[in-house]
């Protein structure tokens, strides 16, 4: 099959952009998207010319380093896939396909659809974690864990941190990614000594990185490859409303 | 703490989320004040003479209802400033994943809402805009809120303008009902599609219980 590319290419943070046009053909449609860039980018390489930077991991759907918007939609047109998951077959033969990097002024562009996304490193670091005592491992179910508990936290911790639920947010709010994060360790016993300070600190780093606020279009959830529900927002605004109360 | 609530996105959102619902408990008690048009003059006019003479519980509520007001749209005008700094760069292509109309234009049929009540307050409060509306009195010199609606709502572009407003008011309600359960927290999983039902149908509730009046007057079914 073959695909028109409309792709952004732009050197770096400070040069402008463009959309340049790039003709694929002689393509499989049970290549990955991902597969199709590289194919592309051998003939660009092979013109001399500088390859589409992207990036790209585990091309698993499960590590969240692939990124782009693709049509419009980030991660392209299905519902809980990554880019890496995405298949030529979702898409008709000769289409015109546009591939932008996410875009939000917190993910600043390095070059062409790479952007950097340290930004939730950041807010990671601020309480994305648990403090335990090092030492002997504990005692197999000495904590018990109620089920309903577990599998509400394992729903959360099944974000990748990609950072589509900013690319697609009308607001670019980060409150997907940490409404997760906040509420998949919020949930356990594990997590309870650090809860108040953990929504207080990460909310503030997310507030602190130009992230917008939540206008609850659920437009995040819509796009999420993890299908992470947006009501982990109602339970982090809860947590972080607690916290304030009881941390004056 | 108050410092954090005003300086946090999350705090914002929280005080739009609490006035928005004291507004939205007005706008539903209004509502009912309005339908006692069809009990007739003498109820509706008693519950008007209630209102107007119930000076300690009139003026606090009037004076709440104006700080809710501005804290409302506070938050939203710096809120959504805020929100507009986050992308420099737009999308050249931008499919809308899930984003309604309603939620999309919040501050636009905001301020619309916000124009109106003053032009409403101006027309039926204060009486500045139809100054005929001032002379009706019941028997017993309170105002006759029957006949002022009558009154106006024959004049079919107050009919229409109330009629619009009162549109876009509910279209606002529409996505603001369902959307303060989230920045209040009141929420579970596998709720979310029932909260966001029930608060259009709120909000359609609300449309139909308003412009029954105007419609009911215009069809010459109140006079």
């Amino acid at each position: 099959m073959k695909l028109k590319l409309r792709v952004w290419r732009q050197k770096n943070a400070h040069t402008p952009g463009q959309f340049v046009e790039y003709h694929a053909d002689n393509l499989n449609p049970n290549m990955s998207f991902l597969e199709m860039l590289d194919v592309v980018n051998e003939q660009i390489a092979a013109k001399g010319e500088e390859p589409i930077a992207f990036d790209h991991d585990c091309r698993e759907g499960i590590c969240g380093a692939c990124s782009c918007v693709i049509n419009g939609e980030p991660h392209g047109p299905h519902d809980k896939v990554t880019t890496c998951q995405t298949y030529l077959r979702s898409f008709q033969d000769g289409a015109t396909v546009t591939i932008e990097p996410f875009r939000a002024n917190a993910f600043p562009l390095i070059k062409d659809l790479v952007v950097d996304r340290t930004a939730f490193d950041r807010i990671i670091q601020a309480g994305g974690y648990i403090s335990v005592g090092t030492g002997h491992p504990p005692d197999a179910n000495s904590l018990p864990v109620p089920k309903p508990l577990a599998d509400l936290a394992m729903d959360a911790a099944a974000c990748i941190g990609c950072g589509a639920c900013v690319a697609a947010c009308k607001n670019a709010s980060a409150m997907l990614f940490v409404a997760a994060k906040v509420s998949h360790l919020n949930l356990l016993p594990q997590g309870q000594p650090e809860r108040d300070v953990r929504a207080l600190a990460m909310v503030d780093q997310m507030d602190k990185e130009g992230f917008g606020a939540c206008t609850v279009t659920l437009s995040c959830q819509a796009v999420c490859p993890k299908g992470i529900s947006g009501s982990f927002i109602a339970k982090m605004n809860r947590d972080f409303l607690r916290a304030m109360l009881l941390n004056p | 703490m108050l410092d954090r609530v005003w300086k946090s996105t999350l705090g914002k959102k929280f005080l739009m989320a609490v006035t928005g619902t004291g507004l939205v408990l007005f706008v539903f008690v209004h509502m009912m004040g309005n339908l006692q048009m069809f009990l007739g003059p003498e109820v509706i006019n008693r519950y008007a003479a209630m209102l107007q003479t119930s000076i300690e519980f009139l003026w606090p509520a009037r004076f709440g209802l104006a700080i809710f007001a501005l804290v409302h749209i506070g938050t939203g005008i710096t809120l959504t400033w805020q929100n507009r700094q986050t992308r420099d760069q737009r999308y050249a292509t931008r499919k809308l994943v899930k984003a309604t109309l309603a939620s999309r234009t919040m501050l636009w049929t905001g301020s619309f809402v916000a124009l109106y009540v003053v032009y409403h307050l101006l027309h039926f409060t204060i009486g500045t805009i139809d100054l005929h509306l001032a002379e009706m009195k019941t028997p017993d010199g309170h105002r006759d809120v029957y006949r002022m609606l009558i009154w106006a709502f024959q004049d079919s572009r107050v009919a229409c303008g109330y009629i619009l407003a009162m549109g876009v008011l509910c279209f606002h309600l529409s996505h603001g009902i369902g959307a303060l359960f989230q920045s209040l927290g009141i929420k579970k999983p596998g709720y979310e599609p029932l909260i966001y039902r029930l608060a259009r149908l709120a909000a359609l509730g609300l449309l139909v219980g308003f412009v029954s009046v105007p419609v009911a007057v215009q069809l010459g079914w109140l006079q």
